[in-house]
């Protein structure tokens, strides 16, 4: 595998805090239009592997390279612009407003309104609100949440809220997504329902998903190839049968499972 | 809580769901509800008119300060003091430098943006308390300022007269229209707007361009951004808002409607200096905000009437306080003032903590469900 295949392409990724290393020399590639998935342990690093990815943590060595950029040291607020979303482990949504008016908010990157348009609202501006309006109106029907439309997303039960997040991630319209346990703390129903939508934005939009999932049957399912990460570093990559197989995984997650 | 709308009042298209006045019945109101403030000096007492332009004077300076501390979450003791700023911007530009007052209104609110921006930076770094005490700064830097720098053309802690805001009409057919009279010495009619039955008509004015602004903000681009910024900043960050620009946005519009208000006040006391607003009208007005809902725009205009005439009320209750409490002897209004304040916010906080603006909006679903319980 040559770095050239790769759509986003992790090198070298060291993160500490303090003294304790979150992420050691970690590498690996994420192919265009493939649903890799991220796994490991409790603390293995998961989570603070997509904060540098997104551009929340910043990692004291290494390069993370996406569309010819090195979004280690691109602005934060620069890089969903590029083309990448992200959903969060413990949601993140703007409590105060609508599902609506969450979607909305996320198609600030895409919308041309400045803000004295904003504020004499009048021509373009409402031109444009309109427009982006049934753009999330679509994403708002395809993940079936119309019903909540107007409901402020802090009211919402954790399911419908992980929900709306997805949804919030969609409008951002990103060529990568990044899910970190976007099925945890779900029910079976609820469960399906989110795989159903993962695999419908990854066939309908062929949208690269990077995925962190603790449901080892789910991730064997749905991923094309796995990552795994054990105590800040990469202990094994490949397809799902290939991971399965593998001593260091059994051993480290798969044994104590 | 989901929005209940009057049963029939169906969206038919994206435009009419973003509609603010959604049906002609409403429309009828608030045409109806306006005619009644603005003539309201012919059917009115003095003081009554009087008491209505200070509250709207306070309504423009709290939706200001809703839309930097309701909207973005950013809190500010600062909004007295950049309201110190548009006065004295534009006593200074009517009365030494001969400009209209309606030219000098908007300098005077984009001049006190200017000088918000500054006392915003700090927002960049720090949060809460501390952002608290970088904007409390602006309240002890601005008034000394006034009083030391160009005693001259600002005559220092005595402050400046301000002149009566007016408009001229040329003389057509020897004849002056609009309730002008001829100014010999300008040899034009002129209207002057001079006591608060006339004034009142500019705040009103004023009043509905703020109202609009702020309803603009919060439906649009602007003022998604803002609200983002508040919930939740690292999310809206990685969602492609400029954490930064977004504050200081939110910081200079704030000021500029402290600084329109500032200048309506001036002209209207006919005089400012150092102490005509202060510290304790800056606390009042955050008072005002979460007594009428922090992040609505009903908020401003319900929690700023209530606490001025609760303001009132001190007033009336003076004298029968006076006689119960001899030691209070003539300070019993200035006693009472704050203690009323002081209970009102306290009782809000307790019981009703998303304030007034809330509180309307369960009893208009209310009304809308009966007659079905809920
Ligand atoms: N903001 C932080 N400050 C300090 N330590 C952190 C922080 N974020 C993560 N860590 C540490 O980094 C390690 C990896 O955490 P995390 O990435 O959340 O793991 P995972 O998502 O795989 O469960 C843990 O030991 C955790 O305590
Ligand atoms: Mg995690």
């Amino acid at each position: 595998m040559t770095a050239s295949e790769n759509f986003l392409t992790v090198e070298d990724v060291t993160l500490y805090f303090g003294g304790n290393a979150a992420l050691c020399e970690v590498s690996f590639g994420v192919r265009r239009g493939e649903i890799l998935a991220i796994i490991g342990p409790n603390g293995a690093g998961k989570t603070s592997m997509l904060n540098c990815i997104s551009g929340f943590y910043r990692p004291q060595h290494g390069r993370i390279r996406f569309k010819g950029h090195d979004l280690t040291k691109t602005p934060t607020h620069k890089i969903a612009a590029l083309g990448l979303a992200r959903t969060f482990q413990n949601i993140a949504l703007y409590t105060g407003l609508s599902t609506l008016d969450n979607l909305m908010a996320a198609r600030h990157i895409h919308m041309r309104q400045n803000s004295l348009q904003s504020i004499l609202y009048w021509g373009y501006a409402r031109r444009e609100e309109v427009a982006h309006r049934r753009r999330v109106e679509e994403i708002i029907d395809f993940l079936e949440i119309a019903h909540i439309r107007k409901t402020i997303v802090g009211a919402l039960p954790y399911g419908l809220r992980k929900r709306v997040e997805l949804g919030r991630a969609l409008a951002l319209e990103p060529e990568l997504l990044l899910l970190d346990e976007p099925m945890a703390g779900m029910n079976v129903e609820e469960k399906e329902d989110m795989a159903r939508f993962i695999l419908d934005i990854y066939e309908r939009q062929g949208t690269t998903i990077v995925l962190i999932e603790h449901d080892m049957g789910l991730v064997m399912d749905i991923s094309d190839r796995v990552v795994v990460l054990d105590f800040g570093q990469k202990i094994a990559e490949g397809t799902p049968d290939e991971v399965k197989r593998d001593e260091k995984v059994i051993h480290a997650y798969l044994g104590d499972a | 809580m989901a929005v209940l709308r009057p049963s029939g009042d169906f969206d038919t298209s994206y435009e009419h769901d973003l509609a603010v006045v959604r049906q002609r019945w409403q429309w009828a109101l608030l045409l109806l509800l306006l005619l009644a403030l603005f003539t309201l000096p012919y059917y009115a007492p003095a003081p009554t008119v009087s008491l209505i332009n200070r509250i709207g004077i306070a309504i423009i300076a709290v939706q200001g300060l809703n839309i930097l501390t309701g909207y973005t979450g950013q809190i500010s003791l600062g909004q007295a003091a950049f309201m110190t700023v548009g006065g004295y911007i534009s006593a200074l530009l009517v009365g030494a430098a001969g400009w209209s007052f309606f030219l000098a209104l908007p300098v005077a609110g984009l001049g006190a943006g200017l000088v918000g921006l500054i006392f915003g930076l700090p927002s960049l770094r720090v949060k809460g308390f501390y952002l608290v005490m970088a904007t409390l700064s602006a309240q002890f830097i601005i008034p000394w300022l006034t009083r030391h720098i160009y005693p001259s053309l600002l005559n220092g802690a005595q402050g400046i007269n301000v002149p009566v805001p007016t408009f001229s009409l040329p003389v057509i057919a020897n004849t002056c229209f609009l309730g002008t009279t001829f100014n010999a010495e300008l040899g034009t009619c002129v209207y002057r707007f001079a006591t608060p039955s006339q004034f009142i008509h500019i705040t009103l004015g004023v009043l509905i361009v703020s109202t609009i602004v702020a309803l603009n903000i919060s439906r649009s681009r602007l003022g998604r951004a803002l609200i983002s910024v508040r919930d939740n900043d690292l999310a809206a960050e990685l969602l492609g808002v400029n954490l930064f620009a977004y504050k200081l946005k939110a910081f200079f519009i704030a000021a500029v409607y402290a600084g329109v208000a500032g200048a309506l006040l001036a002209h209207n006391l006919r005089h400012i200096n150092s102490q005509t607003v202060g510290l304790v009208d800056s606390i009042m007005f955050m008072g005002m905000l979460v007594v009428g809902g922090l992040g609505s725009n009903l908020g401003p205009i319900l929690g700023a009437t209530l606490v001025v005439l609760l303001e009132e009320l001190a007033t009336v209750l003076a004298p029968p306080a006076a006689a119960l409490l001899p030691t209070l002897a003539g300070g019993a209004t200035a006693a009472l003032k704050p203690l009323l304040f002081g209970l009102a916010l306290m009782l809000f906080l307790i019981f009703e903590p998303r304030g007034l603006a809330h509180r309307w909006m369960l009893i208009k679903a209310a009304w809308r469900l009966r007659p079905y319980a809920r």
